[in-house]
């Protein structure tokens, strides 16, 4: 049993990683074409430093991403509390409107979103990238927490406040952490949508506010140039080295 | 209790920026622009009545419909193993777990090119072995694939989440009675995951049915989604009408189905937290 | 107890990597000397342009804001559709852009354009003669050419044992699932047209059927219809034949030499992408000397080397290989273009392109 769980496990990451060691094999090709191998090579790298407009979609890309995953967290969280605690008839309302940016294509979602933007005279930049970014990422936070909300057992709390504590005191402590992992995946899966957002990002940012996802799916007449690739494999590594280092420090911790 | 209403910080962000961009395309697939000015009309939703439009939108169901399926086939046994592993591993294999989605989705898309052509990656191996070429790619296979592959962590996740926290005396009382792993499994540990496995299916089936990228790249554009449809309406024929009277049918469509689904699950799931 | 302290732990490891993640954010922008953020900061006037990606030589900005103390907020987008959606909903400020030729005669209709004084720039007498007065801008009011080209085919000559000289060898079921068809109805519908013998501008509805029905006739021998992978794909070989523009040939030549290019005799369409002035634009001037900038002889070779497509401004190609002036592909004859048609923007044409095309990829 264990050996299939392993094995499975193994496929799966296999299945999820292929894609990306080819494309970080990639950034090495000395050829602008996928289709081809014209040598080792570490010019994609140097070339990525040099180009400013990459660079500058990636800060975005980055400071959006964090930004506006957290602000999806908290207000998502909170929101999944009151909205588990509604009525019936409210609570199906709610997490309907809640679906619609799920649902709908980005391109609804994009469009709508800067109509709205123009109509209330906000100059497109870097706030409405922002505040489009919250906005389809709340609804994956609330999804997320929701189930751990279910299953929580609703006397914990009464009996937190029973045992004294003030309603603040007993979210804190007692069940904030039962539905810490929601949060966790909450904060994760937004995370993750922001990153990699074009188009809703595309008809939301402007004065000169870009980030990755516009820059490469901007490239598509052209071709993706390998500069990208180069990006993708220094971003992965880092991804992984801050995650060994958070590894290294919690087990320590452990030890201790 | 109380905190109903903290969810109001919410609810005005939503009423803001979910609720009046809505009213704009619903809005626009209920008027039309003449001559004289701004008419209401029925005529964008009659449009996509006819039968073209009406197999394009059931193959998008289709195709999310069988996406999701897999999706929860394959990832409800990742969830499980991701829940018992042991504390410290359970934190990275999760980083580990969503880390590939945050690379570009184009670009490994692009990659999966590499790995399934003809003169890929993948039949260059088979090669070695004297296989011969495989055709992997540009069928609905390749499709599936590529669905699978962009949305399997948001079914992971949300099960592993609840996974994560079933109570273990709970598993260990119907152990105690005689049941057997299956019996555990089918009558305790399965529908505790319910709320986690609805969230999923929720984060994988709504946008599997407007995606139309995966399909174009990987399926060779050979057929028409929903999603590019609408794309298509909004950005290239600017018939932003007719594109907000399909987005209005298929939201309808699918709200109706997932309210189905969730009375079942309400059904099936005894206790809880019910408020 | 024990469970209250790791989850105690466990929000402290939280709160600490949300703070080195929180650190790394800030720290970019010092690594990259300050990203390009915010707009309007104090006396230096800042320039809004809106290019097709990977569609500028990487050190022309920079140059640009050296020689003129001009800063360039750079931005980038993905087809022509996406930047007039943009642009007509006001939703960007955008002084400089550089659309396609068939936008730019619709936004030229739509007035979404400002006049261009040529007096402003000198540099445009680099700009060949031959490329003045097109038909999206008959009187040279509006744009000034930035790149240019043909689409035609390309083949693998180790594929394909006869000539190509006909749209028809790509309805020749000797090549099923060997032939690539762009994945945009314009120059699909267009392809079709013109191996029907008609104009690929056509608003005839017969014409347009017998297009539709030839596309639909055609589907089972495409193996896909794609978009920029186009290129990959023909240099790996996995197709024999690929309707492609002609920079994207020059490029996919220089990789694989089995290839080759030809304009079918019936003839094709003849492209062009053009620098213009949006409406919206707030530094007339300044955009004027841009547009100067690029059509400087060095600054557009600079371009057309990195870019790879052909270039409009005969000062840069004086400075090109010989070997590419030669190449029929990069830089026809005129006799080679005679059938060619540049595409023209018709507004009622475009719903019935969605619905040919629709029914066209239903089955």
């Amino acid at each position: 049993m264990r050996f299939l769980k392993k094995f499975y496990t193994f496929i799966i990451f296999f299945f999820l990683y292929a894609p990306i060691v080819v494309l970080m094999i990639f950034s090495f090709n000395n050829s602008k074409s996928r289709a081809k191998w014209g040598g080792f090579t570490f010019k994609w790298y140097a070339e990525l430093f040099r180009d400013d407009e990459i660079l500058s979609s990636l800060y975005y890309t980055v400071i959006i991403a964090v930004i506006s995953s957290l602000v999806a967290t908290v207000i998502g969280t909170i929101a999944a509390i009151g909205i588990h605690n509604m009525s019936k008839v409210k609570k199906t309302v709610v997490m309907n409107l809640t679906y619609l940016p799920v649902i709908n294509p980005d391109i609804v979602t994009g469009i709508s979103l800067m109509i709205l933007f123009i109509f209330i005279k906000l100059d497109l930049g870097f706030i409405t990238l922002l505040f489009a970014h919250i906005t389809f990422n709340i609804p994956y936070v609330i999804l997320s927490v929701m189930p751990k909300l279910k299953q929580l057992n609703k006397h914990i709390y009464e009996a937190a406040l029973d045992l004294g504590a003030t309603p603040l005191r007993a979210f804190w402590k007692v069940i904030l952490p039962e539905i810490m992992p929601g949060v966790v995946t909450g904060a994760l899966l937004a995370f993750t949508l922001s990153l990699d957002d074009f188009v809703i990002s595309f008809f939301t940012t402007g004065s000169g506010v870009s980030n990755l996802s516009i820059t490469i799916y901007s490239m598509a007449r052209r071709g993706i140039n390998p500069k990208i690739n180069a990006l993708s494999t220094i971003m992965f590594i880092t991804v992984l080295l801050l995650l060994i280092v958070v590894n290294k420090r919690t087990s320590r911790k452990e030890n201790a | 209790m109380k905190t109903r209403w903290i969810a109001t910080p919410y609810i005005v962000w939503m009423i803001i920026f979910t609720v009046v961009p809505l009213l704009l395309v619903f809005f626009f697939s209920v008027t039309v622009q003449t001559d004289d000015g701004i008419v209401f009309t029925l005529e964008h939703f009659k449009k996509l009545m006819e039968p073209i439009y009406l197999k394009v939108l059931l193959r998008s169901i289709l195709l999310a419909f069988v996406s999701t399926l897999v999706c929860l086939v394959l990832g409800y046994p990742m969830a499980m193993i991701l829940a018992s592993s042991d504390l410290k591993r359970k934190n990275v294999l999760v980083f580990l777990f969503v880390a590939p989605m945050w690379m570009n989705f184009l670009l490994r898309t692009y990659a999966w090119l590499t790995l399934l052509e003809k003169n890929g990656l993948i039949n260059s191996v088979l090669s070695i072995f004297g296989i011969k070429p495989l055709n992997l790619l540009y069928n609905n296979l390749a499709v599936l694939l590529g669905m699978v592959y962009n949305f399997l962590p948001f079914m992971v996740l949300p099960i592993y989440s609840v996974l994560s926290k079933v109570d273990k005396s709970v598993i260990e009382a119907a152990q105690d009675l005689g049941a057997n792993n299956f019996k555990v499994f089918t009558k305790v540990t399965f529908p505790l995951s319910l709320p986690g496995v609805a969230s999923g299916i929720t984060m994988v089936f709504m946008p599997a049915v407007t995606t139309f990228v995966v399909p174009r790249l990987l399926g060779g554009a050979q057929f028409t989604l929903i999603g590019n449809l609408i794309e298509r309406q909004f950005v290239l024929v600017g018939d932003w009408n007719f594109g907000s009277a399909i987005s209005i049918v298929m939201m309808i469509l699918i709200l109706i189905s997932m309210g189905i689904m969730s009375r079942y699950e309400t059904e099936s799931v005894e206790g809880g937290f019910f408020g | 107890m024990k469970h209250i302290k790791y989850n105690i732990k466990h929000k402290k490891q939280i709160v600490k990597f949300l703070a080195l993640i929180l650190l790394l954010t800030v720290s970019v922008p010092l690594m990259t000397g300050c990203g390009k953020s915010g707009n309007g900061s104090g006396e230096r006037v800042v320039l809004n342009v809106y290019n097709w990606g990977d569609y500028i030589d990487e050190t022309v900005n920079d140059l640009f804001e050296e020689k003129y103390g001009i800063k360039v907020n750079y931005e980038t987008f993905a087809t022509n559709e996406d930047m007039y959606t943009k642009i007509k909903s006001g939703g960007g400020k955008y002084d400089i852009a550089i659309p396609s030729d068939y936008m730019i005669k619709r936004m030229i209709d739509e007035n979404l354009l400002n006049k261009i004084n040529l007096d402003n720039i000198p540099n445009y007498k680099y700009i060949e003669d031959r490329f003045k007065n097109l038909a999206y801008d008959p009187n040279n009011e509006y744009s000034v050419p930035y790149m240019w080209g043909t689409v035609g085919i390309l083949y693998n000559k180790t594929m394909v044992n006869e000539p190509v000289d006909s749209w028809k060898i790509l309805w020749d079921e000797k090549y099923a699932k060997q032939i690539l068809m762009l994945d945009s109805y314009r120059e699909s519908i267009g392809v079709a047209l013109k191996m029907l013998g008609y104009s690929m501008n056509s608003d005839n509805p017969e014409e347009l059927e017998a297009a539709q029905n030839a596309l639909i006739e055609q589907k089972p021998l495409v193996l896909a219809y794609i978009g920029d992978e186009i290129k990959d794909k023909m240099i790996g070989e996995e197709a024999a034949l690929a309707v492609v523009w002609s920079g994207d040939a020059i490029y996919c030549k220089r990789e694989n030499p089995n290839l080759e290019y030809a304009i079918p005799k019936e003839g094709s369409n003849y492209w062009f992408d053009a620098i213009v002035i949006p409406k919206t634009a707030e530094h007339q001037a300044e955009a004027e000397k841009y547009i100067d900038f690029l059509c400087d002889p060095e600054i557009a070779f600079k371009n057309t080397e990195y870019i790879g497509y052909s270039s409009p401004n005969s000062g840069a190609k004086e400075m090109l290989d010989p070997s590419l002036l030669n190449d029929k592909t990069a830089y026809p004859d005129d006799e080679d273009i005679k059938n060619c048609e540049i595409f023209q923007y018709n507004e009622s044409l475009i719903k019935t392109y969605d619905e040919i095309w629709t029914r066209i990829t239903a089955e």
